[in-house]
């Protein structure tokens, strides 16, 4: 069994910034990936992000993505890719399926960096060929470079479901709608500005009731929805599509997390049920951390700044910092983390992590 | 709100933004029009103004606040603002036409000289619309800058532009 400082279950943003820092204070970092490539969803992410100069604002997530491989490898943090950790025993052992062989790490320190997997939505004909998540479009079409169909409905008005919209169509996709069950866009209006000014209509009020074919999907009905989201009888309305994207939101990765016995919380703003953690990402159960989706679902440079939060109270719990250079690096990171959790959109979730904050000090 | 219900403003929500030109400062020349209306964190185009004409402040939420007088159109911040959100608007341009910068980020771009469809917020073809230059240098990281030219009433109404469907294709 390989013993080391500190073990990161995926290598996403969250996962990386931290063995970053961890590594780069001295600490010897492990970090786990069950793909062949690390860099999690970043790679997908073709459009610009938001935020300030110091959250790499007006940067690609491929280019952060690409940034954050170069700095891990200069860390001196390993990274063991096609690396499934499937268990977590007594809190500091981890069982690995790597390159086919089973093995095992027994780490001073755990952070938990799973990620999160897509809400579906059960309709008629949900099961048909075509209806996918918005990740796995992400994927195929700005990874693999495969367009899934010609004519999406997008089922979700979020920043996921407008971002993928606007990226099928730079992939040469017709959207032939977005449609929303809120009576309002959920995501960035500037999003959805830029889709609309396309001529793709967002239908708010409206869900999909059925998906039609043989096989495959070759029609979805809509219909209206009343302000009780109640489906409003003789409001159906039909359009030719071959594929339903479906982006309703996120939910946290957590057996691990589970596994552990770390308590949890319901927490909607953040995705659902997820670990409690205190202001130093670490659960409840000492040792075993978490950042990033898995801790509440946010964005890209959310999951960075958590992650490097995680990484810097690591490596000050193992005494490579001390509690003066931590305090330090760790105010200038929550700082830039509480810019993102500001105005109509990020308020909510950034009281909903206060109270998880607080619900971890009892 | 329109915008909220439907993706794109109507003219009097976008007359009230701290990044919209007045009417007397459009009809003096080029200038940016920040169509920039929610509070997200966010703040790219205030640095990438030579000119100081866009001060958001150190809260990054904040609206972009345009100081139209120090503003050339110089259309810098258009490929800056990840949202692209921002246009330069020069109602000046001709006798009939005003040109309009906006953001393009799909494959094929037009060419120079090139007659394509003006499109307005709604996505509605609103006009033909004449490619005057395409930008795409390094620094605006494949956010292209079209400039096109449009007639002058609907310089603040044409956002995007298609090409012709019947288009030769390189």
């Amino acid at each position: 069994m390989r013993q080391v400082d500190l073990a990161i279950v995926g290598a996403g943003p969250a996962g990386l910034s931290a063995a970053i820092e961890a590594a780069k204070a001295g600490v010897k970092v492990v970090l786990f990936d069950e793909n062949q490539k690390a860099g999690g969803q970043l790679f997908k992410q073709i459009h610009k992000f938001f935020g300030s100069k110091a959250h790499q604002a007006g940067v690609r997530g491929i280019d952060i993505g690409n940034n954050l491989l170069e700095e891990v490898e200069k860390s001196g943090a390993e990274v063991m890719l096609d690396a499934v950790v499937w268990a977590i025993y007594k809190t500091d052992t981890l069982c690995v399926t790597h390159n086919g062989k089973n093995t095992m790490f027994k780490a001073k320190k755990i952070l938990l960096a799973t990620g999160a997997t897509e809400n579906v939505l059960a309709f008629p004909g949900w099961t048909l060929a075509g209806v996918m998540g918005a990740g796995a479009i992400q994927t195929m079409i700005n990874v693999h470079r495969v367009l899934p169909g010609k004519k999406v409905l997008m089922i979700g008005s979020g920043n996921v479901g407008l971002i993928v919209s606007y990226q099928l169509m730079q992939a040469g996709a017709e959207v032939k709608a977005i449609v929303e069950a809120l009576p309002t866009i959920g995501g960035y209006a500037v999003h959805a500005s830029k889709i609309v000014r396309c001529g793709v209509p967002i239908l708010t009020s409206t869900t999909i009731k059925q998906a039609i074919g043989k096989e495959k999907v070759q029609k979805a009905v809509l219909i209206n929805l009343d302000k009780n989201f109640k489906q409003i009888a003789g409001t159906e309305q039909q359009l030719d599509v071959d594929v339903i994207c479906l982006a309703i939101g996120l939910s946290p990765l957590s057996e691990l997390a589970w596994m552990a016995g770390c308590e949890f919380a319901d927490v909607p703003q953040l995705g659902g049920f997820l670990p409690v953690h205190n202001e130093n990402m670490e659960t409840t159960v000492p040792g075993i951390y978490v950042a990033g989706d898995l801790a509440g679902i946010e964005e890209a440079s959310t999951a960075i700044e958590e992650g490097r939060l995680a990484g810097i109270a690591i490596a000050e719990s193992l005494a490579f910092l001390t509690a003066g250079e931590a305090k330090e690096k760790k105010h200038l990171i929550i700082d830039r983390a509480e810019q993102l959790r500001d105005g109509p959109f990020g308020l909510s979730r950034r009281q909903a992590k206060e109270q998880l904050i607080q619900r971890s000090l009892k | 709100m329109t915008l909220t219900k439907n993706g794109f403003f109507d003219i009097k929500e976008l007359e009230k933004l701290p990044g919209v030109p007045s009417k007397e400062r459009l009809q003096k020349g080029p200038v940016v029009v920040i169509e920039c209306a929610q509070k997200i964190p966010c703040n790219p185009c205030e640095e990438a103004c030579h000119k100081k004409a866009i001060s958001i402040g150190d809260f990054i939420i904040d609206l972009p606040v345009l100081d139209s007088e120090l503003c050339t159109g110089c259309g810098l911040c258009i490929a800056a603002c990840p949202g692209q959100a921002i246009f330069v608007v020069d109602m000046t341009y001709s006798e009939t036409n005003a040109a309009v910068q906006l953001p393009f980020e799909f494959l094929p771009y037009p060419e120079q000289g090139e007659i394509v469809d003006g499109l307005n917020r709604a996505g509605q073809t609103v006009c033909d619309a004449k490619v005057l230059k395409v930008l795409n240098p390094e620094k605006f990281d494949r956010t292209a800058v079209i400039t096109v030219a449009v007639p002058e009433k609907f310089g603040m109404e044409v956002r995007n532009i298609k090409l012709k469907k019947d288009r030769k294709n390189d």
